[in-house]
This record gives C-alpha cells, structure tokens and sequence, in this order.
C-alpha cells in the first residue's frame, strides 16, 4: 500500500506547480484590472498625473504588465519574491511574520469546528427528529447563516467591554503576557467565532452520511448481534462515515483560512488576512500576490492531507 | 514572542491582578491608532496615522507652536531670511545629539535633503519619497558652518518655514540611514522626546522616553501604538480599558464617551476643507448663480450636526479657520437658503436639469462621504435639480477627479488638508493648476485676480501683507463659488480619565512630549 500512496503524493505535489502558476497569473491580471495604482495609493490626495508617474518609474511599474509578470515570475525561482511598493520591505518577511498567525488562528478554529461538528453531527444522527436533533440543528443553522464580523463584535462586546473576561483583540498582551496562556486567553474570542461558523457544514455532513451509514445492513447485523448502541454509533457506523467526511474537513480549510480574513480584520490579528484586506486596498500588488500563494498552497496541502488520511481510511478509493 | 522593555514588564507584572484584564500600567501611554503604520521613515510616508508615530521620535529644524499653525524654533534657534525671500540661513542648536549618539549638526541636516532630493544621492534609493516636492523649491542646502545651514530657493516661496515644519521636513540620522539602507523604515533614529524601542508587526510599535531630550525629557516612560483597524474593535479596546487612548473616534460613538465620566473626548479644528468640486467646463455650471444656487441648496449646519454628528463645522471659504491669520471671517458664505438657490435657478433657466455626482466610499479626510453624498443630492433635489449619484472605491475615484472632470461627472466631493493656506487654493484653484499641467483644479475654475493675488502671496515675506492678500483672494473665490463648501473636519480623540495634559494640535499631529498618566 505504501507505494501506490507515496506516487500518488508525488502526482499531487507535482500538480501545485501548474496551479499556483495559474493563481499567480489570475491575481496578477485582476489586479491590474482594478482601477487605480500604488502610486496613487500611496500619494493619496496628492495623485497628480505628473507625480504618479514619477513615483510608478521608481518603483518600476512603468513597464509593460507582461513585462512585469515575467519579472516577477523569474525572481520567484530565484526565491526573491520582491519588495512590498508601500511597506518598502521583503515581501517574504512580512509574510513570515504573519503567516503564523493565520495557522495558529486557523489550525485552532479548523480543529474546534471538527470536533464539535463531529460531535454535534454524531449526536444528531443518532437522536434523528428528537428534540436534542432539533436544537443542534437550529444552531448550527444560526452558525451557518450568521456574518463573521457581526459576531465577532458581538462576541468583543459581550466578554471583552461588558464581563472583562477576555480581551478585545490582538494576539499577546501589550505589556507582560508573551507566553502560552496569553496566546490562549486572546484566541478564544477569534478562533471560537471562526469555528463557530465553520462547525455547520460539518456537523449537517457529519448527520446525513451518518444516518446514510445507519441503514445500511452492517449495522443492522451489528445491532442483531446485540453489539451496544454506543459501540455500534461510535465504532461502527462513525468509522464508516468518516470516509466521506475527512474530504469536507480538507475544504472547510480553505473556509477558514479565507474566513480567517474577516475575524483577523475585528480581532486585529497579526495574520494574513488583515495583511491581505490593507495591501488589496493600497494596490500592493507583489504582496497581494506572495500572500495569495502560501495561502493557495497550503489550502492545497491540507487538502492532499485530507485525502490521504481517506485514502488511509478507505481501501476502496485509489490512488 | 519578546516582551518590551523591561521596565514595563516589571511594571506589569507588579500590578497584574486576579482579574483576567488589567488596566495599562502607569507612565506607559497606549494608543489605539486607525492602522500600522507603512514606514517609520518621515521622508517615504504620506498618512497622518504615520505622522502621528513620526512627530514623537523626530524633530525638524522648526515646528508648529503649541496650539497653533505657526512657526516656531525646533532644532534650529533661529533664522535670517535674504531680502529677495529666497535664501534661508539657519543657526542649529548645538546640543542636540540623534538617539544612536552621532552629533546634529549641518552636515546632517544637508544629508537628510539631497537624499530626498538629489537623484545622484548615494541614499536616493533607500526612497522613493513621495512627499518631496514639498522642497522642490530648494536649489542647494549647504553646511555653511558646523551649526549653520543655507537654504537657497530657485524663486521666492513663503510657504516654506510651514513645509519644514511638516512631517516631511523632520530630520533622520544619516548614520542609521547609512547602517540599515532600504530597512531604515523599520529602525528610526531621530532627535526627538522618544526613542524607538521595537516594532511589532500589526501589533504594536514601542517608543521609550529619552531621557536626554533637548527639550526637556517627558514623564512617560513609554508610548506604545496599537493599530486597530477596525473602528467598532478600537471603540471596544477603549471601552474594556485595553489603550488608553484613541484617536478618529466614530461620530456614532462620541456622545457615549462624552457621557461616561471615565473618559475625556478632545475635539480641535484643523487646517481640512470637505467641498464639492463644480465642473465649469458645464454649460450650465459657468452661470455663477447656478454655482451660488448649489451652496445656498445645502444645509450644510444639519450635515454637520446630523450626518457628521458634530464632528465637523460648517465651512465657508477655500482656507480653513484653523489658518486664523489667513482665514477672512468677514464674508457671509451661503447660509441655508432654499428659497434664494431656487430663484437663482429659475433665474438661470436651470429647473429639471439633471447632474452627476461622483462620490466616494472612504478615504483619507472625506469622512463619511456616501451620506453626505446623498444628503446634499437630497437638498439639490429639492430645490429642482436631478441628481445622479455614481460612487467609486477611493483610489478609483482619485484616479477619475484628479484627472479632471470634463466628460466625467459635474461635481466631486474632495477634502484637503494642508500645513500652509497657500497649498490648497494654489494646486487646486489656479487657471495654471489645471489637470493637465499637475495641478488638482479638477473643475477647472479660472480667475485671473485670483491667480494674482496668489502668486503675490505665495512669493511675500511678510505675514502680514499674505494674510491682505489671501483674505482679498478669499472674498473673490467665495463670491464667484467654484465649490459648495461644506465642512471643516473637528479632529478627536479620546483617553481615559487617567491621562493628564494632553491635547489635540491644529496640525492633526499627535504631540505626547507633555502627556503624563500617573
């Protein structure tokens, strides 16, 4: 089993190549398309033709956009992913800064929403139309339905201003704090609210295939064979259902890493989605571009990830 | 994840309680900022969210007085100008060293302008430095004694004291340029009351006190920005006690800190003029009782009141009251008058006729440009006029006015603020600032006593003789009305009960040298 596996990885991994190449050159060219320029961006009120010319000749946007595509292209084998025109600095340290904290927000909210989808999913699978069914089923709709940002201050509001349990945002206490503990105090607000929202989809995924799962006749003769009820829902049937669920784990990845761009913009949180919205607005384009690619690449990874554990878990599929 | 300076650790740990939140610990200053800033280098930055950073860790050789637009002497002592108006000598103090220990002195001086300046400056390319035409006016800066600098302008230029004394004129150790190159963005060195401790991306920058300030050393220990992007979050962190103050506070929010007796709310006019811009290059629109007709159609005290909530006041003239010299407050503007716009109108035969209206989502000063776009398209519409509203994201819409308007659109909300009374009235009212020539008179008005009257103020070296002339220029330009004028933006801010000496400057600048916070 271990070969076909490993082929099967290096395909995937070979296949990032054309797809982050296709990525880069969608952003380049949407981004070209937006209206407006870093020049202008940065000299706001004081964008006169005259001077956004000058400016853009300094920092080489004079040139064709294939030109600067190219440019840009052949720097990135050299590892050199350019300069940011606004911050005036790498734009690889200012994405290594950041990306961390996406993870940490992200991994956090990914694992939370996991476990209490598949829990909540379980649960209502098992007690299908019961009252219990009913109540998991309303909030998860809620979570579904509700907007990132709104309960994210909802949430600032409620723990942070009114009880002062938490605090309102950031990542570390501004004076002492630094370690674990503060990390965790600051992530409970942002990474609960971005689960909170991610939990849905996998918890009415978690229910269907698990009630799939429960008609089939395996369980029944488990259930014939007088296995308990526990033994039969968590072992049985949950395994089984598992095959189908890991794969929509792999994309709601993708949900919270983009969901990521919201909550880190009200909780400001030094991550890459804050970093993304600012440089968007200000035209940075070789930010916007290197910050695009980690994410696209690890929402890739993730979701190689994903398949493989299925692939682990299920002999049927192939590789 | 490092920790700050020590002593605030120190500080933090002795006053950390059983609750989950303590409150910022004494003589440390934290400041909820409206973004992170792009750079620390005064010379490569635009945003007054980064200028109010800048003024706490550099000095210029001059700067505005407390309170005040005026001038007055930082790191230079004093100053002779030639009688022409175009050579400026200045004494430097001799006392002063940068925060790396290297002595100011002119030749530092001199450094800090050819970089911004001189193409051929082996430290142009730590730029680029988008605010340098402030200086375009300067044809050499030489050291002309170890303490003694000469300025030599190609042609007279009064607002040149007012532009040193702006962010962009503040002063850089030209060892630490030379040390971190590009990077010097991120490691500032400057002169002034704080040094530059650590910067934290999207978490905070730290400056610490310094305490061999020429000026006199300031009592806090530390100030620490936070950039706090979103405005609800910013509000929240003041509320739960997480800065201690914040500056932009939403005008939906100012009645609440008003009322609570744990905060302080500081409100201060500055030099910001919000006006519709009037495309005269319309047919309709050259008919000056049209143009009168406009600013008589707004009720420009409820936009203030009721859609800026105060914030703002209402404006009446290109030059804003904050510029008190220059400011004419004898003429009467164009108080609400529906009446008055609709006779004008049918007087001009310009009833039903139909406008469009660019406005904006956001951007810098224009504060809350989508209701006020459509409350001004609500006044016109009721005195007869058909309004079209077409609104565009920020850069957008500056790429489309600053081009000019003919063939776009025959009006345009735009806001300024400027450090001189010349600036805004001389790139944006002159028949030779027309787009096409660099300049921002994107509705084209042209009068030739108006443009006379500026040159004559712009090369005068006289306070006195300016503030004649801009007055006169003033009169004209309200009279022929080129704009609606609308607003002068109320800066505020606001701290907690526990900060003590602080205020708001007319510069918009962010001065904490005074603050203390026992």
């Amino acid at each position: 089993m271990a070969t076909p596996l490993w082929r099967y990885v290096g395909k995937r991994l070979l296949l990032l190549i054309p797809v982050l190449f296709g990525l880069s050159l969608i952003v380049f060219f949407i981004m070209a398309l937006i209206p407006g320029d870093p020049a202008q961006a940065i000299l706001g009120s004081y964008a006169t033709p005259e001077n956004v010319a000058r400016l853009n000749a300094q920092l080489g946007l004079d040139k064709s956009l294939p030109q600067q595509y190219l440019t840009w292209l052949g720097n990135i084998f050299q590892g050199d992913f350019g300069r940011s025109y606004n911050q005036n600095r790498e734009v690889i340290s200012i994405i290594a800064e950041r990306f961390g904290a996406t993870l940490i927000l992200a991994g956090t909210a990914l694992v939370l929403c996991s476990i209490f989808g598949l829990l909540a999913g379980i649960i209502s699978a098992s007690r299908q139309y019961g009252l219990v069914d009913k109540a998991i089923t309303l909030i998860v709709l809620i979570g579904i339905s509700m907007p990132a940002f709104w309960l994210g201050l909802l949430m600032i509001m409620l723990f942070a201003v009114e009880w002062r349990l938490l605090p309102a945002s950031g990542m570390f206490s501004i004076y002492g704090g630094g370690d674990l503990p503060d990390l965790i105090r600051h992530l409970i607000l942002p990474a609960g609210t971005l689960a909170f929202i991610a939990t849905g989809v996998i918890a009415r995924l978690t229910r269907a295939s698990m009630l799939e799962v429960l008609r089939q006749d395996f369980i029944r003769t488990a259930r014939a064979k007088g296995v308990n009820e526990r033994r039969v829902i968590y072992r049985h049937a949950f395994k089984a259902a598992l095959v189908s669920i890991v794969p929509v784990i792999g994309i709601q990845a993708g949900f919270v890493l983009g969901g990521a761009v919201y909550i880190e913009t009200v909780f400001q949180w030094p991550g890459m989605g804050s970093m993304l919205v600012n440089a968007i607005s200000t035209r940075d384009l070789l930010l916007v571009q290197g910050g695009v690619l980690v994410i696209a690449a690890a929402y890739v990874l993730i979701n190689l990830a994903a398949d493989v554990v299925q692939f682990i878990l299920d002999p049927r599929v192939t590789a | 994840m490092k920790r700050i300076v020590n002593p605030i650790a120190a500080v933090a740990f002795a006053t950390t309680s059983t609750f989950a939140i303590a409150q910022t610990p004494p003589n440390v200053l934290v400041v909820g900022q409206i973004a992170e800033p792009q750079s620390l280098d005064p010379h490569a930055v635009t945003a007054v969210n980064d200028f109010r950073i800048l003024v706490n860790l550099y000095d210029g050789l001059v700067r505005y007085a407390d309170g005040t637009l005026e001038v007055e002497p930082s790191l230079a002592e004093s100053w002779d100008i030639s009688d022409d108006g175009t050579v400026y000598k200045f004494q430097l103090r001799d006392d002063v060293e940068f925060h790396d220990g290297t002595p100011f002195d002119a030749e530092a001086v001199v450094f800090n302008f050819e970089r911004m300046l001189d193409e051929d400056h082996p430290y142009y390319d730590t730029g680029p430095f988008p605010l340098a035409f402030y200086f375009s006016q300067i044809d050499t800066v030489e050291a002309t004694a170890e303490h003694e600098v000469t300025f030599t302008l190609n042609e007279p230029f009064a607002p040149f004291l007012s532009n040193l004394a702006y962010p962009t004129g503040l002063l850089i150790s030209p060892q630490a340029v030379r040390e971190h190159g590009e990077n010097i963005g991120r490691h500032p060195v400057g002169t002034g009351a704080y040094q530059f401790e650590e910067w934290e991306s999207n978490s905070r920058v730290v400056l610490t006190r310094n305490n061999d300030y020429w000026d006199g050393a300031p009592d806090l220990e530390a100030v620490v920005f936070r950039p706090i992007t979103d405005a609800n979050t910013r509000v929240a962190e003041m509320r739960s006690g997480g800065i201690d103050m914040m500056v932009e506070v939403p005008p939906d929010n100012v009645s609440m800190f008003k009322e609570d007796p744990m905060f302080q709310v500081y409100e201060q006019a500055g030099p910001h003029v919000w006006f519709v811009i009037l495309n005269m290059r319309n047919e309709l629109l050259q008919d000056k009782r049209v143009r009168q007709a406009l600013n008589y159609a707004v009720d420009k005290e409820a936009l203030v009141n009721d859609v800026l909530q105060g914030t703002a006041t209402v404006a009446d003239s290109p030059i804003a009251p904050a510029f008190n010299w220059a400011y004419n407050d004898e003429l009467d503007g164009y108080p609400y008058n529906p009446d008055r716009a609709r006779e004008l109108l049918e007087e001009a035969g310009a009833v039903g006729e139909e406008l469009t209206f660019y406005v904006t989502e956001g951007g810098s000063g224009m504060l809350d440009p989508i209701n006020m776009g459509t409350a001004i398209q609500a006044n016109l519409e009721s005195v007869g006029l058909d309004i079209s509203i077409e609104t565009y994201e920020w850069n957008t819409f500056l790429g489309r006015v600053n081009a000019g308007l003919e063939g776009e659109a025959d009006m345009a909300e735009m806001a300024w603020m400027t450090n001189d009374p010349d600036t805004l009235p001389f790139l944006a009212l002159r028949s030779d600032a027309m787009p096409d020539e660099g300049g921002f008179n994107s509705g084209y008005y042209s009068n030739a006593d108006v443009d006379k009257l500026l040159e004559q103020a712009r090369t005068s070296t006289s306070q006195e003789e300016r503030a004649r002339l801009y007055k006169e220029a003033q009169a004209i330009i309200v009279e022929d009305a080129p704009w609606i004028f609308v607003a002068n933006w109320q800066q505020n801010a606001v701290a907690t009960d526990r900060v003590e000496n602080f205020h708001l400057q007319p510069s918009f600048l962010l001065q904490l040298r005074d603050v203390r916070k026992p």
